[in-house]
């Protein structure tokens, strides 16, 4: 409310981001989970491959969040306090 | 692949690794950063994550529990992921409060308390002390396996004197390199540049022999994949409940293992390496365990059923005649126990010298924190700790002998660190968290790991009873090592995990809700949990963290300095070639300002001015402390001056008293010389003037004789001013001599009435008297005290302007004083006038000039000092008064 409205969509976004980024390991979590779940008789294979695929996912994932995370916070920080 | 190669190859890596560390701190020592700043050195140090445990450990936790050795790559790879909640509030909060270790962390949040800083350190020493022995064991283990087919005469002679020459050597490099200097952001360029570059050497190896494996000996990686769905091993299978405990426990330990929070927070010189290592940490340890299953696999089909699988990344290349693969995966391995040691030791070594040798020393010698210079003191308790910690590893390794399997250490040596972790979260997440519920928890949570975990890890018998596993202590069912509350079923690790997490963050929570925080942690709390709030704060006044402008600093330096910090930066933008700007922020300037600031306001204030405008660390608690005992100086010294200018003000009036007295004594000394000369050439003139005449001759005798009569008149008048005037004098110089006798106050007063009665004698006047009152005896100068009497009667008689005249003389006794007021009933002296009566040559009117020269009074008051005594004019009386004060009995004066 601050910010001027035409900047509004881009601080809008970068909120976006961060929320991206704070979801990104439970999702990661849940993903991992899953082999522990499923029936013990489809053997280690399946299960190697997937972790592995699910692990090379979260790593494109957080590649692809990490710059606009790191750039200097300008904007938006006074959200902070409240959703933390 | 002979021995002695072996041998020179790993001492040549070795001299190698010093001389990185020592270009490095050099470059570093010249300002001389660039590179090793560089977000890819600070992702490649974190790999310490991966230890020999994994180098050779994994593998063999592969070949006996298939993907479950996963789990502790994925814990950390979810931390990371998720920087934005945990990690990037500890590297915020370490730079922030200058945070030294784990232990000053969670010391520092909780009021800077050094009971869960030994507390932390004990956790860690007695957590770490395993694995740095497991490190020991796996290089000492890679040696045996080369020395196994040596020539006879290079024949490893003593498993544990490698062990020693080990941890000799890596002391020494951790001594010269961890303890060179003492920073205090405890930051090691050197170090950190040695393990970045063993961490490529180890992802190499291990990559190098993976592929070797998956492409030379397995044929593809579908052939991989194939064979370990053909896998029937049961103790393959996924077991839900160890791949959650686990996952957890690697996340836990990540953040809290002493050496990954030396490298994750200790260690970061820049917040947005964070970034870049949120996705290129995970990124390597996919490529760490990417090839460990295979590995593992291919080693269950080739090797004997008998061989180590703890060792097959060596024994695979080995046994295929593979050497110099062999030697890269020797390397690798070695360089994985060696970086770990280090920055292991390091950290634990600051943990024990800042919260327990510094301490306990500086309690047995108080005196020392006085004298000074504590440096060489901390530098040494840093080296006997880093000796006593890798001494402790040796120790252990000797004593256990080197026979458990390399993954249960590190997961015994995770689950203790873990402990930590409730502290840590509820420290930097929750403001209520107290110092109290802190202690609680750790102690609780130790506690439970220690009885659930590493006592029974050394095996029944050992250290516990095999009846206590069986039974519970004294019997107590419920308090079984390994069924703890009747969990029987449990598995032991997931068990203990399970309890003393548990247990940790309720005796954490109750402990803190139950009790009150001290003020110093509560602004702790609130800059922990807060440490973003400053930021948010800057962002709405508009400033830019972290950038303070050269015009900023300037506005601040010229409010201090005034004149001087223009010409200082205009000094500083010339030597910097930048003629007519403002200088660019370097450190050196900014060192050299703070220094200069620091000059006028004190080092503290310095420092907290320039780090808030830099945000390069929060203000603390200490630094407010300084600066406020600072500005207490400040006070006290300015409180000082005051009280001196005060002085100088009261002394400077006091001069200008005495002066405007001197001024005014000169021209009163003037004044008097022109009255006497006046009054001295009055009498002159006419006694001049009428001897003239009677030179002249003819005239008549009556004439003569009344010339003459004149002429004897103006001279007695002449004499008695001469006489009045030496009097004078020698009263005001206080050499008279006085006759001190005892005389009648009625007979003095008598007497001074009759002589009064000369003075106008034809007048009416009356004098009224208070007989009984006069009946004192006085010791004093009779003749000079009946003097003043006269003096003040005859004034009466001339001056009072009523008719008939009427004065009253009334005595008074006091308090060892007598006081004899003359009151008539005249018109009395002006207001105005009445300063001056006492004052020589002073007459009030010409009209009554009774041959009176105006020294009677001045006269009178001389003598009444010279008796002890006042004479004073006494106002409201109606008529003219005099007050005459004088003691009764007058001790001889000390002339």
């Amino acid at each position: 409310m601050r910010a001027p409205l035409f900047l509004a969509r881009k601080v809008y976004r970068r909120r976006r981001l961060r929320d991206a980024a704070r979801i990104l390991p439970f999702l990661g979590l849940f993903l991992m989970l899953l082999p522990a779940l499923w029936s013990p008789g489809r053997g280690g294979g399946g299960a190697a491959v997937f972790v592995f695929s699910v692990w090379a996912l979260l790593i494109a994932g957080a590649a692809a969040l990490a710059p606009g995370l790191a750039r200097p916070e300008a904007d938006g920080g006074e959200a902070e306090g409240t959703e933390d | 692949m002979p021995f002695d190669i072996l041998v020179l190859t790993c001492l040549a890596y070795v001299i190698f690794l010093f001389l990185v560390a020592f270009a490095v701190e050099r470059r570093a020592g010249q300002g001389a950063m660039g590179f090793l700043r560089s977000p890819v050195v600070y992702t490649l140090s974190l790999s310490i994550y991966c230890t020999a445990w994994t180098f050779y450990g994994a593998v063999g936790y592969a070949a006996r529990s298939g993907i479950e050795y996963l789990t502790i790559y994925i814990g950390p790879t979810l931390v990371f992921v998720g920087w934005w909640w945990v990690l990037r509030k500890l590297v915020r909060i370490g730079r922030q409060q200058r945070v030294t270790s784990i232990a000053d962390l969670i010391s520092s949040r909780f009021g800077k308390s050094n009971l869960l800083g030994v507390m932390v350190t004990v956790i860690a020493v007695v957590a770490a002390t395993p694995y740095i022995a497991l490190q020991l064991q796996s290089v000492t283990l890679s040696f045996a396996v080369f020395a196994s087919d040596a020539p006879a005469g290079w024949a490893l002679p003593n498993r544990d004197a490698t062990a020693v020459w080990v941890a000799g050597g890596l002391a020494l490099f951790t001594i010269l390199f961890g303890t060179r200097k003492l920073d205090a952001k405890e930051q090691h360029h050197g170090i950190v540049m040695a393990i970045a570059v063993e961490a490529v050497v180890k992802l190499v190896a291990l990559v190098a022999v993976g592929v070797w494996v998956v492409w030379g000996l397995a044929g593809g990686p579908a052939a991989v994949v194939a064979r370990i769905s053909a896998m029937d091993n049961p103790d393959w299978a996924l077991q839900p409940g160890r791949w959650f405990g686990l996952t957890a426990l690697a996340a836990a330990a990540v953040i809290t293992l002493p050496r990954m929070f030396q490298v994750l927070v200790v260690e970061n010189v820049n917040e947005r390496h964070l970034a870049r290592a949120s996705w290129a940490f995970p990124l390597y340890l996919f490529g760490m365990s990417l090839f460990i299953l295979p590995i593992a696999l291919i080693g269950l089909e080739r090797m004997p059923a008998d061989s180590n699988p703890d060792m097959m990344v060596l024994t695979l290349p080995l046994s295929e005649g593979q050497g110099t693969l062999a030697m890269l995966a020797f390397l690798g391995g070695f360089s994985s126990a060696t970086s770990m040691v280090i920055v292991e030791t390091v950290a634990l070594a600051t943990m024990l010298s800042n919260h327990v040798v510094m301490p306990l020393w500086l309690r047995l010698r108080p005196l020392a924190a006085m004298s000074g210079d504590l440096r060489g003191g901390i530098l040494l308790a840093r080296r006997l700790s880093i000796v006593g910690v890798l001494g402790l590893g040796l120790a252990y390794y000797r004593l256990s002998g080197g026979t458990v399997a390399l993954a249960s250490i590190g997961l015994i040596a995770f689950a203790g660190m873990a402990q930590v972790l409730p502290a840590m979260l509820g420290g930097i997440f929750w403001r209520g968290a107290t110092k109290a519920g802190a202690v609680a928890g750790l102690a609780t949570g130790f506690a439970a790991w220690g009885w659930t975990l590493f006592l029974p890890s050394f095996g029944q018998d050992v250290l516990i009873p095999a009846s206590v596993f069986a039974e519970g202590p004294f019997g107590i069912g419920w308090l079984r090592p390994q069924a703890l509350f009747g969990t029987g079923t449990m598995d032991p690790l997931l068990h203990s995990i399970f309890w003393s997490c548990a247990l940790n963050s309720a005796a954490f929570c109750a402990g803190s809700i139950l009790t009150f925080p001290d003020p110093v942690e509560r602004i702790q709390g609130a800059a922990f949990v807060n440490a973003f709030d400053r930021e948010a704060q800057a962002e709405r006044l508009g400033w830019t963290h972290g950038q303070a402008e050269p015009e900023a600093l300037l506005n601040l330096a010229q409010r201090i300095l005034g004149e001087e910090a223009l010409t200082f930066f205009e000094a500083e933008a010339r030597a910097q070639g930048k003629e007519g700007y403002l200088p660019d922020l370097t450190p050196a300037f900014l060192a050299e300002l703070e220094r200069r600031l620091a000059g006028s306001v004190g080092a503290a204030t310095a420092h907290a001015m320039i780090s808030q405008l830099f945000g390069r660390a929060t203000v603390t608690v200490e630094d407010l402390m300084a600066v406020a005992n600072e500005a207490a100086q400040i006070m006290e010294s300015s409180a000082r001056l005051e009280a001196k200018q005060q002085e100088l003000t009261i002394t400077a009036r006091q001069l200008r008293e005495v002066n405007e007295k001197l001024t005014q004594l000169s021209v009163q000394k003037d004044a008097f010389l022109s009255q006497i000369s006046h009054e001295l050439r009055t009498p002159m003139t006419s006694i001049r003037a009428f001897s003239e005449i009677l030179t002249e001759g003819d005239l008549p005798p009556a004439m003569v004789a009344d010339y003459g009569r004149i002429i004897h008149d103006e001279a007695k008048r002449l004499t008695r001013l001469l006489d009045d005037l030496l009097d004078l004098s020698v009263l005001e110089n206080g050499t008279v001599q006085l006759n001190l006798d005892l005389a009648h106050l009625g007979q003095m007063l008598d007497r001074a009435e009759a002589a009064a009665s000369q003075t106008r004698p034809g007048r009416a006047f009356r004098v009224e008297r208070d007989v009984t009152g006069e009946e004192v005896y006085l010791r004093t100068d009779s003749d000079r005290l009946v003097q003043v009497f006269i003096n003040l009667i005859s004034n009466a008689r001339k001056y009072c302007d009523a008719d008939p005249a009427v004065l009253r003389v009334v005595v008074r006794l006091k308090a060892g004083r007598v006081s004899i007021d003359f009151i008539d009933n005249g018109k009395g002296i002006p207001k105005d006038k009445q300063g001056l009566i006492f004052e020589k040559f002073s007459r009030l009117t010409d009209l009554s000039r009774a041959g009176g020269a105006g020294l009677g009074l001045a006269i009178c008051r001389e003598i009444m000092a010279n008796l002890g005594g006042t004479v004073a004019y006494l106002p409201g009386q109606r008529g003219a008064a005099f007050r005459v004060t004088l003691p009764l009995r007058l001790e001889k004066q000390v002339a």
